[in-house]
């Protein structure tokens, strides 16, 4: 490694942590649910309401420079963030369920027709399922899956039965949520690409745990959120390769969104603009960039291998207590660990485990089809982020080991 | 070690929940029922034979799902058969009155299901300790519906 990183003095950035829950210390490890906000982002927000707040792109008055300022900085940031080519290819959302959306229903309706396919994979968020079903029902399109195999990864080597030049586009995750499963974007994309096909990546799990370049991973869309990552809820962005975002129609109608207006037509502004619609998310914004600028601070890489060294402590320790089966590949995975217990559903389990002090997800992580596929009744799951110590997870594996026995 | 935790899964629970009774399904003559928490996966299959008076001759779930909501459906059978319609009724209404709120002598009837009180606690499990009782419900209103309205539903 480059740079000694200091761990301790970076989780300390985050007030929330230092809890006790049910008269324990808190260990948070709902990561890929939502992560904990660091002091820089909550204060960035903070100063954001207390001297700059005001609408965006209209007001002519200094606290509306500085709003604008603020808003298009952080576009800037995340277009920087994200490797794209310029900032306007950068499309504030709500989060990666907004920005599929908002592909699905302007990029969808415009290019996708009967009979076309889209292709997703088996391992697919409900997020990136239900709007291309919806998309499908309304033109007559047909969905395709790629097999997860037994080992929790895609069955890649039989790739070209499924993506075939009747693909219009391929939309598939960079990390499953509930597996941990990393996936070959680069290659996906190149695959896609020879068909003909355009691709979208889900990067909710991606975004804010390891490089993500839009170039060199070739895709068209990229979607994410920004609570994932250390930014407040309810901001995020869609990545879109400028000649797609140019040739999409707008998706919500009203201000901000126009170049003019007539009672019988108006005309729409340029991308990103046409896709937002209303008076923006300026705040959260604001915190998406602080948030940017403080995980650039760290260093992707260096948060994807602080992850990865938990999750493999975790996964040694996991497999050793009796009756637990991890699931998802040995490699190649990112900072989550889903498994089972044979003594306890996932919902005993995680109530077992908050009375400790422990903040675990149990359930079938919005995969209900992937579960019923591998025939779960869904899984409890360890999710980390750097602010995630060793010492967390062997307290972790104790609590664990504990609860094989009391549910025994 | 942890009081709530040993309250909420006693040992009847626990025994319950890895062995349930009249686990199963009737197959003539039962008013059938689906039941689910489409948030958590958790299932019921409920089939309740009833007597022309309206009594609970004989009732079996089959289910997927937590510890709780399965010694639930469990204990819930073993209790409701053999009882008549009011009895039943009041019994629903006394097991939820049990897991939802402070109940300082909770009713004799309810016999083993006393020991749930401890779901109370965890307001988020309360849908796992009523999902049998959700079904139950469903199977009266199914029965009324079969014997005394004519309408479709």
């Amino acid at each position: 490694m480059s740079k000694t990183i200091d761990w301790t003095a970076i989780r300390a950035d985050f007030p929330i942590l230092d809890q006790e829950v049910r008269g324990k210390p808190l260990i948070y490890f709902d990561n890929a649910a939502s992560s904990q906000k660091p002091r820089a982002v909550i204060d960035a927000v903070s100063r954001y309401y207390e001297r700059d707040n005001a609408n965006v792109h209209r007001g002519l008055h200094e606290l509306s420079s500085r709003a604008t300022d603020a808003y298009e900085g952080a576009r800037t940031k995340v277009a920087a963030y994200l490797g794209a080519a310029s900032a306007e290819e950068i499309v504030f959302t709500r989060g990666t369920t907004e920005g599929i959306n908002l592909v699905a229903q302007t990029w969808g309706a415009k290019f996708v027709r009967e009979g076309d396919v889209i292709l997703l994979t088996e391992m697919e968020h409900h997020s990136n399922l239900v709007p291309w079903q919806m998309l499908a029902e309304r033109t007559g399109a047909r969905l395709r899956f790629v097999p997860v195999t037994e080992d929790g990864t895609l069955a890649l080597e039989r790739l070209g039965e499924w993506l075939t030049p009747e693909v219009k586009i391929f939309a598939f995750t960079h990390i499953s949520n509930s597996l941990g499963t990393i996936n070959p974007v680069a290659d996906l994309c190149r695959a896609a690409r020879a068909v003909g096909a355009v691709t979208l990546i889900d990067a909710a799990q991606s975004a804010g745990h390891l490089p993500v370049d839009v170039r060199e991973i070739g895709c068209d869309f990229l979607v994410f959120s920004g609570h994932k990552m250390c930014a407040p809820t309810g901001i995020g962005a869609l990545y879109g390769r400028a000649e797609l975002l140019d040739a999409m129609p707008p998706w919500h109608g009203g201000g901000e969104m126009i170049v003019s207006v007539s009672y019988e037509r108006s005309t729409y502004k340029k991308a990103p603009y046409k896709f937002e619609a209303g008076t923006p998310n300026i705040g959260g914004a604001v915190g998406l960039g602080a948030a940017v600028d403080y995980l650039e601070a760290i260093g992707r890489a260096a948060i994807f291998e602080h992850d990865l060294a938990l999750t493999q402590h975790a996964l040694a320790g996991l497999s050793a207590l009796p009756g637990v089966h991890v699931q998802g590949p040995r490699d190649r995975r990112g900072g989550l660990v889903g498994f089972t217990m044979d003594a306890a559903h996932p919902h005993d389990l995680t109530t077992y485990a908050d009375q400790h002090g422990l903040a675990l997800r149990g359930g079938h992580h919005c995969n209900q089809p992937l579960m019923k596929k591998l025939r779960l009744p869904g899984t409890t799951r360890a999710s980390f982020y750097f602010y995630n110590t060793t010492a967390e997870v062997d307290r972790m594996l104790a609590i664990l080991a504990d609860a094989v026995r009391f549910f025994a | 070690m942890n009081t709530e935790l040993d309250e909420l899964y006693q040992s009847v629970i626990l025994d319950h929940s890895k062995r349930p009774r009249n686990f199963g399904e009737i197959a003539d003559g039962a008013v059938q029922v689906h039941g689910d928490n489409p948030s958590c996966g958790d299932e019921i299959d409920l089939s309740v034979k009833f007597a022309a008076d309206g009594a609970v001759e004989d009732v079996k779930f089959k289910g997927l799902g937590c510890a709780i909501s399965q010694a639930s459906a469990s204990l819930m059978t073993m209790k409701l058969k053999g009882k008549s319609e009011t009895e039943a009724r009041e019994m629903l209404r006394a097991f939820h009155d049990l897991v939802t709120s402070e109940v300082a002598d909770p009713p004799r009837m309810l016999g083993d299901l006393r020991l749930l009180a401890g779901v109370r606690k965890f307001p988020q499990r309360v849908k796992c300790a009523m999902l049998g009782w959700r079904a139950f419900e469903q199977a009266l209103e199914q029965k009324a519906g079969g014997t005394v309205s004519t309408e479709e539903a």
